[in-house]
């Protein structure tokens, strides 16, 4: 047993990470639509969801539940074999894309059966990381395009229509607008991009001013308004748009398949929070110069104060559940606070996963802000901005920051 | 059989399948869909031979943009499905033969040397990406920059023609 166990440990070690991640990954996103209604509903100066459960936390559940038992009728002329499969795809690449992605610098304290316990699923020596990204988001599109093409109904013909178009009008600034951060990491691997920025930077100084965002403000500019397009998201949702065509793609879609495309839109909004925080923002470094170590308690000290803020809102809820749930939920916070003060080793290893998550928290709230307060592109105006300003823009990038490099080095 | 071997087979069978499936289907956009299957297929097999930039860049160019681009013209077209007609008499005789004599020819490269089939499959080295890249901008660089221009006439070739219904 043991044998077979020792033999195989690479092969259990990655399977054991998928479905975790996986695991992870379909829970944040339902948590995702429940952070989203709530932000969006207080921008709009409203409640959002406030029934299920203590503060609505319990509303994802519902809705999941929801999509699992309602009808999922098939309508009559599609085309059986893609309408079936498009919603597979959208959501089997968009989980694909985060298996990629390289969640702490460091494997963990112990080891499996010699092998090194990364926090990526990836190998971390994966040289093509960037490109086997932009290889899957390439390739995601077809979900939707499939998807509206498929329904054989005109409103989500002319969604999937839009999709395409608005894909191939902004892959090219969101490939060539990355470019910079490559020429500066001389590499397509996350992580060495995330080293190249742990050097200092502007004006020689540590931590934040070593982040590519100085250096690219305008690739960083470029790839995330072409991200957002690409991921089909507010001001960019013409695919979808509600007001003129019921709901774009996915009109003809119930049910499950329905859920599907709603998962994969949401993981797609993760990678692509992911990516900007590892090429621009630093991915895992600190914002903070090495030397600052009192810095290394900064998750304890907002993880104890939020708990014993929820413990407080808590033992005044309106119903008997909510005086029960929300002061566990904060006694939990509390106690992982305290828990990183108390083992150095284990608040040592969150440090890299802590400054991660905490970017890629702050670009889904900008995902989340936008929504709330910009109104839709115009179909003229989206094109025009992706040929006419981003294109040329990215491109003068590439050739400055080539010239830069040139002039003084990568650094 | 090792295993980078039957991975071998296996995204061959998918590859031959796609191409088969691409001819055989009525639909336009199922032609399409098989060619995204061998596109993708035939960017696993270079995986496999270590060339896992050419592997990346075969997915986001053939495999995402250009396939793209196809399943939108179709779809703006909506073109309907294809009627079958029956071969014709010129096309089928010497289409015949040219199949066979490649079949042969294949066979026969094959036959000569088995081992050229495991040789094919050499995993773990990586061709590095830097390679390429001064292959490209040194040894081969007319080549390259001869290719890009005529790339760039037939992108003016293409805006011309675009602005010409215009007017």
């Amino acid at each position: 047993m043991n044998s077979i166990l020792s033999a195989n440990a690479g092969l259990i070690l990655m399977v054991v990470k998928t479905i975790l991640l996986l695991f992870i990954v379909l829970t944040v996103n339902a948590y995702l639509t429940w952070f989203e209604r709530k932000v969006v509903a207080r921008i709009q100066s409203r409640w959002g969801p406030y029934r299920v459960g203590p503060h609505g936390l319990l509303q994802p559940l519902a809705d999941g539940a929801k999509f699992l038992l309602k009808e999922d009728p098939t309508p009559a002329g599609v085309d059986k074999f893609v309408y079936h499969m498009a919603p597979l795809l959208a959501l089997t690449l968009a989980l694909t894309s985060i298996a990629i992605i390289p969640f702490g610098p460091n494997p963990l304290p112990w080891k499996f059966f010699g092998h090194d316990i990364y926090l990526s699923i990836a190998s971390p020596d994966m040289n093509i990381g960037i490109l086997a990204l932009f290889a899957i988001t390439a390739l995601g599109v077809y979900g939707v395009a499939l998807a509206g093409w498929a329904s054989n109904s005109k409103y989500p013909l002319m969604g999937g229509l839009r999709s395409s178009a608005q894909m191939i009008s902004y892959e090219l600034a969101l490939t060539m607008s990355v470019v910079g951060v490559l020429l500066i990491a001389g590499s397509f691997n996350l992580r060495d991009i995330i080293k190249a920025q742990a050097q200092p930077g502007v004006f020689g100084w540590h931590g934040i001013f070593g982040w590519n965002v100085w250096r690219q403000i305008v690739g960083f500019f470029c790839f995330f308004i072409a991200a957002i397009a690409e991921t089909n998201r507010a001001p960019f949702d013409l695919p979808e748009a509600e007001q003129e065509l019921v709901a774009g793609f996915n009109t003809e879609y119930a049910s499950f398949k329905f859920a599907m495309f709603f998962i994969a839109e949401y993981t797609s909004m993760i990678t692509v929070s992911c990516l900007c925080s590892i090429m621009f923002f630093g991915g895992w470094l600190s914002p903070f110069p090495d030397s600052w170590t009192f810095t290394h308690y900064l998750p304890s000290a907002i993880l104890i104060p939020f708990g014993l803020w929820v413990i407080w809102d808590g033992i005044r809820y309106e119903t008997i559940f909510g005086r029960i749930v929300l002061p566990g939920l904060g006694t939990v916070m509390v106690a992982l606070g305290a828990l990183f003060v108390a083992f150095p080793i284990v608040n040592e290893f969150i440090q890299g996963p802590f400054w991660l998550l905490s970017k890629i928290f702050a670009f889904l709230f900008f995902y989340v802000w936008m929504r709330g307060t910009l109104p839709r592109f115009r179909y003229d105006q989206l094109m025009a901005f992706g040929w006419k300003l981003l294109l040329p823009l990215s491109i003068v990038n590439v050739i400055a920051t080539s010239f830069a490099i040139l002039e003084w080095g990568p650094k | 059989m090792t295993l980078p071997l039957a991975v071998f087979f296996v995204l061959a069978a998918v590859a031959i399948a796609g191409a088969v499936n691409l001819i055989v289907q009525k639909h336009p956009i199922h032609s399409a869909l098989s060619l995204i299957v061998v596109m993708v297929s035939l960017a696993g097999l270079y995986l496999l031979l270590g060339a896992e930039f050419v592997a990346a860049v075969q997915i986001i160019v053939y495999g995402g943009a250009i396939m793209v681009l196809f399943v939108f013209v179709i779809m703006l077209l909506n073109a309907g499905a294809e009627e079958h007609t029956n071969i014709s008499k010129l096309a089928g005789g010497p289409g015949l033969l040219l199949a066979v004599a490649l079949g042969a020819f294949i066979a026969a490269t094959l036959a000569r040397s088995p081992e050229s089939v495991q040789t094919a499959v050499q995993s773990g080295t990586l061709a590095p990406t830097r390679a390429i890249s001064s292959m490209i901008f040194k040894e081969f660089v007319y080549p390259f920059e001869l290719t890009s221009f005529l790339v760039l006439v037939a992108i003016l070739g293409a805006t011309v023609l675009a602005q010409r219904e215009k007017s």
